[in-house]
């Protein structure tokens, strides 16, 4: 411990450990002072408090059918979570508990198809949806997002762990495989379900690229997207950007202050 | 009898189980990522498809936006990833010692900026690195500058500005990978390895980094796919400007789709070149990992 190399190591480490953390949490800092000071203080570099606050809200508020974008918001990331959750659960369930050799084919073929990226599938997606003609619509939001193979895997690694004497003791109890898996399964699973909530969730909330393709009127946008919008003048007012920003990122500090452990478990599991 | 009812089943209800998300990745990955195989062969404007052949690929050889485009995110794709997994790998390493005092504090801080949104983030950096902004105004009060960088306006420093800014979102969440796998690390190693009078850097660079090759090496591929795609930052910080400095390929694709008079099966095209570019990526970095192993 004495030793003076090991002592500078030390301190180099704390040194620069401090400086991401200040680094890390500075745009944080940023955004809420940011939130009370006007436009032109904001690019000005002004650090402090301002006395902008309450009017940056009243105009952010104004900018948009606020109510109208926070049910966007809130519809399309917490129906999508549900059907996310459910779909998946079960692909899950259904791939582990019942193997069969075509059925692993499937699934190393769901693994392969891990790795295509979104772009490829913008344009095709997009016209399917003009087909459809449900362009600017939450079905349009919804229906590519449901079944995602990173979820479906999470589910299935975390079904191994699932004892499948209690679904011989049911199937003895005479329940049908569909009982078996909402009243013994769903229940049992429940903090996986809980750390996937959060995962997708937060995904959903955030989402931008396809919701900015397929919803296309103010009063279709999510609150991502009007933050978005209000950034992509040729004048943005930072003030009003802010607000948003603080919006748009509330619901994902709260659940990530609120549940950081399972936050964190669902993280690495989720793609592990 | 009793014994192929029961198989049957099984095999009926594992179907029934996993068929809702079969019929989902059918319709909304499988049949769009064949459709845009086929598009890529058809040229022509909006709705309007004819077969071009190679038309297109022909195309990509000579369009000087499309090369700008992969160029950049090739570029951002050799700085950033090594960067940021470095980096995480340095802040995980330091976290892991127990000894390590506000411990918990550090990893959530670090860890932060992977809750906040893309476009909030973006456009939160978009504010700081203004041209009279507080990255700015710092740099000269340290005299680290003499004159305000232009930053969004210059094509060195757009390029530094979205770099950073990557980096700053997902280097906590790489960290958190590292300081998992690193947690189940036996202890009695590093010990061992102690008494031996093994230093720590060689500790470190001996002992934990060979034990957390696969994380790295998931860690590397799942950045790379994500650098491959970037989209939402360059977008909000500099619509891939200046002179396309900071177009990327997924931009492009989007500009080419969305923002000009639609060009699908050019902009398809373009599309498959991230596939292969991520099929090729992921390969060469499983092969490396195989290798160092043996």
């Amino acid at each position: 411990m004495s030793n003076p190399i090991a002592l500078i190591g030390r301190a180099g480490t704390y040194l620069l450990l401090s400086l991401a953390a200040f680094v890390s949490i500075f745009p944080f800092f940023w955004m809420v002072v940011g939130a009370s000071n006007t436009s032109a203080d904001i690019i000005r570099g002004k650090g402090t408090p301002g006395g902008a606050l309450w009017d940056n809200i009243v105009k952010f508020v104004n900018s948009f059918d606020m109510v109208r974008v926070l049910f966007n918001s809130f519809l399309l990331a917490g129906l999508g979570t549900v059907l996310t959750l459910l779909v998946a659960s079960m692909a899950g369930y259904g791939f582990e508990m019942f193997r069969s050799r075509f059925r692993e084919k499937v699934f190393g073929g769901l693994l392969l198809m891990l790795s295509i990226p979104f772009a490829a599938l913008m344009i095709p997606l997009f016209m399917l949806m003009a087909q459809l003609k449900i362009i600017n619509t939450y079905q349009a939001v919804l229906l590519p997002s449901i079944a995602s193979i990173f979820i479906i895997f999470y589910f299935r690694q975390a079904t191994k762990a699932f004892p499948s004497e209690l679904r011989d003791a049911a199937k003895i109890d005479g329940l049908k495989e569909w009982q078996i898996f909402l009243y013994v399964y769903m229940p049992v699973m429940r903090s996986t379900y809980a750390a996937a909530t959060i995962i997708v969730f937060m995904a959903n909330w955030n989402s931008y690229l396809w919701p900015l393709i397929v919803l296309q009127t103010n009063e279709m946008k999510t609150l991502t997207l009007a933050v978005a919008t209000l950034a992509a003048g040729y004048t943005p007012d930072f003030g009003v950007i802010m607000v948003g920003a603080i919006a748009a990122t509330l619901p994902t500090l709260i659940i990530f202050f609120l549940l950081q452990r399972r936050f964190v478990e669902g993280m690495l599991g989720a793609v592990k | 009898m009793a014994q192929s009812a029961l198989a049957r089943s099984e095999r009926i209800n594992g179907w029934l189980f996993v068929m809702p998300a079969l019929v989902l990745l059918g319709i909304f990955m499988v049949y769009p990522i064949l459709w845009s195989l086929w598009m890529s062969f058809q040229v022509g404007r909006g709705m309007n498809f004819s077969f071009g052949g190679t038309a297109n690929i022909m195309r990509l050889t000579q369009d000087p936006v499309f090369l700008r485009a992969l160029s950049n995110t090739m570029l951002f794709l050799a700085m950033q990833v090594p960067i940021m997994l470095v980096l995480a790998l340095f802040f995980a390493n330091a976290l892991n010692d127990s000894k390590l005092w506000g411990r918990g504090f550090f990893r959530t801080a670090i860890f932060l900026p992977c809750v906040t949104s893309l476009v909030a983030y973006s456009v939160i950096f978009k504010s700081i690195f203004a041209i009279d902004g507080i990255a700015n105004q710092t740099l000269l009060v340290l005299h680290l500058i003499e004159n305000p960088i232009n930053w969004l306006s210059d094509p060195f420093w757009a390029r530094v500005v979205v770099i950073t800014a990557i980096t700053w979102r997902w280097t906590g969440y790489n960290m958190i990978f590292y300081l998992a796998a690193m947690q189940n690390i036996d202890r009695s190693i590093y010990e061992a390895a102690r008494i031996d009078g093994v230093p720590a850097w060689a500790r470190f660079w001996f002992i934990t980094v060979p034990l957390l090759k696969p994380v790295i090496l998931f860690t590397s591929v799942i950045s790379t796919i994500g650098t491959l795609q970037l989209f939402d930052e360059v977008n909000l910080l500099t619509q891939g400007g200046p002179s396309d400095a900071t177009l990327t390929l997924s931009l492009y694709i989007y500009n080419l789709s969305f923002r000009f008079m639609p060009s699908f099966g050019y902009a398809a095209t373009v599309s498959y070149v991230i596939v292969i570019l991520v099929g090729i990526l992921s390969l060469i970095q499983f092969i490396v990992a195989k290798d160092r192993r043996a």
